[in-house]
């Protein structure tokens, strides 16, 4: 019926999507990222209604749907909930070489869990419940990668 | 409410580096869909696609595919996530009273561009994607955290990669059926710690298609024996950012599965249901959703596997289809998850069937982590 098809060489284009965007960064994240720029500091914010401490900040609680006008400084330290060692490399949006180490790290003072980096530490020693602090980078531009990563504490 | 059936389906065997282009993928199983169901074209008068635009590399990618769905000249409309959710707006778009027969059709060529990358840009641009999280950190990031919650071990998670390819040598369509070992899979290449190489779905090619019908339409124009009911349906998702959820928490599914058992009257799910095809993108995934459907208590899926209950002969058979590890064309795994259910249903699964099977369930998720789930109960 199709017995043609056997026999094309089928042909593969190659192609590259790049694509420049400027997303607004918002007023709630814009102040949270401006505060770790300038100033090296953490903030989160709290839920008027039900009391949940978002870090990062959040526009509108997920439980209570209403905006957390109260902010409040993080001390910057926190325990390690989850953690994996990355072994892949992906060169063109992985900043950092594998192997690395993200971990959800569940904030000091705040409700929920922060994604980041823990490093400062032998990958194989990371552990569940491990007591850790932010790290800052020298040159802040008000983005999440101004938290250069978690280390262990003390 | 009126009853909908699914009268006619079809899948591509699934593979790397499929030679077809999306628009020849969705021609071949619509074409065979609409044969399933002994239809033509002239009968079909809604046409949903389920794609996703950053995989086909092209915007609105439901156009490019309108004339390979039988849309040409008719109405076109695209979900933009799982098959599953496809299934969904297409019979919401039948009970609206609007639309009569109706094409779901999902295609998905993984290997075409780098999987990672494209689910690196389902996170958050303001946040987490500028730290280069991708699908498969994230649920590694997850199968630790469901492992330290309930003392699990990565053997446990292994034994799913076992089963599922060992289902895959029945399943022609698979692609990777193997017949292998808990001490392959633990001593498989480390992707992400815990999970290794055989804990991960395979990048894969295909697509599949399902034929919808009011119940009055589908009586008229099927058979009894290729009618499969759409009896019960949920769905819910949880928060977008993973540091908002406990990432071992399965509150969105077992909402969506309350729902959905509601619907369908069934009240003890292990009891009443014959078949399962449950979303295993990773291996730790099967036994944390078959606890969040209320297969089991929380924490307990593991030891039910190892058990054997949810082995190809065990109490109630899960993905005999050998599931996403061994086959994981995205945004068409839960078409193909139903379409696997409306085969056993029929008695038509070849040597992947289960035995009798009256009541089937599928479950689809969307987004990272399982962030959305949508749970649909088959029967006779």
């Amino acid at each position: 019926m199709s017995d043609w098809k056997k026999d094309v060489e089928v042909l593969v284009h190659q192609g590259k999507i790049s694509v420049p965007y400027s997303w607004t960064v918002g007023s709630t994240l814009s102040r949270w990222y401006c505060e770790l720029r300038d100033n090296g500091k953490i903030w989160a914010n709290r839920c008027p209604g039900c009391g949940t401490v978002f870090v990062p900040p959040k526009a509108k609680c997920i439980h209570c749907y209403l905006e957390p006008h109260d902010w409040v400084e993080l001390p910057g330290t926190g325990t390690v909930e989850t953690y994996t060692v990355v072994r892949y490399e992906e060169p063109a949006f992985h900043p950092r070489k594998a192997p690395f180490v993200y971990g959800l790290i569940k904030m000091d003072g705040a409700d929920t869990c922060l994604l980041h980096f823990i490093d400062e530490v032998e990958p194989e020693k990371v552990k569940v419940g491990m007591r850790v602090e932010a790290v800052l980078a020298e040159e802040r531009e008000g983005n999440i990668l101004d938290i250069k990563h978690f280390r262990p504490l003390g | 409410m009126e009853r909908v059936a699914i009268i006619g389906v079809a899948q591509t065997k699934y593979e790397q580096n499929k030679p077809e282009t999306f628009a020849e993928l969705v021609y071949d199983v619509t074409r065979r869909a609409l044969e399933d169901a002994g239809i033509t074209k002239d009968e079909v008068d809604n046409v949903v696609t389920v794609s996703s635009d950053f995989w086909d590399g092209r915007t609105i990618s439901s156009m490019a595919v309108q004339d390979s769905a039988c849309a040409y000249g008719k109405d076109i409309t695209t979900v933009e996530g799982d098959g599953t959710f496809g299934c969904l707006y297409g019979m919401m778009r039948i009970l609206s009273g609007s639309f009569g027969v109706t094409v779901v059709v999902a295609h998905h060529k993984g290997t075409e561009s780098n999987m990672n990358g494209i689910t690196n840009c389902a996170f958050d641009p303001l946040v987490e994607r500028k730290l280069g999280i991708d699908a498969v950190s994230s649920a590694a990031l997850q199968a630790r955290r469901y492992m330290t919650k309930y003392a699990l071990k990565e053997e446990q998670f292994a034994l799913v990669s076992v089963k599922n390819h060992g289902n895959a040598v029945r399943n022609p369509l698979a692609l990777f059926p193997m017949e292998i070992t808990v001490e392959d899979v633990m001593n498989s290449r480390k992707i992400a710690d815990p999970l290794k190489l055989l804990d991960c779905s395979p990048v894969t090619d295909g697509a599949a298609a399902l034929i919808l019908a009011a119940e009055r339409q589908a009586k008229k124009l099927s058979t009894r024996k290729k009618r499969v009911w759409l009896m019960g349906v949920g769905h819910c998702a949880d928060a977008f950012r993973l540091g908002d959820r406990d990432l071992a928490d399965t509150r969105a599914l077992k909402a969506a599965a309350k729902r959905a058992y509601s619907m369908a009257g069934i009240v003890d799910p292990l009891k009443e249901i014959d078949v399962a095809e449950v979303y295993d993108a990773f291996s730790y995934m099967e036994p944390l959703w078959l606890e969040g459907l209320g297969f089991c208590d929380d924490g307990k899926g593991c030891e039910y596997l190892e058990r054997g209950y949810f082995n190809f002969d065990g109490r109630l058979p899960v993905n005999p289809s050998g599931g996403r590890l061994s086959a994981h064309p995205v945004q068409v795994a839960g078409l193909a998850e139903l379409a696997e259910c409306v085969l056993q249903i029929r008695g038509e699964a070849g040597d992947r069937q289960v035995g009798e099977v009256n009541v089937a369930l599928a479950h689809g998720v969307n987004g990272m982590c399982g962030q959305s789930h949508c749970v649909w109960i088959l029967g006779r």
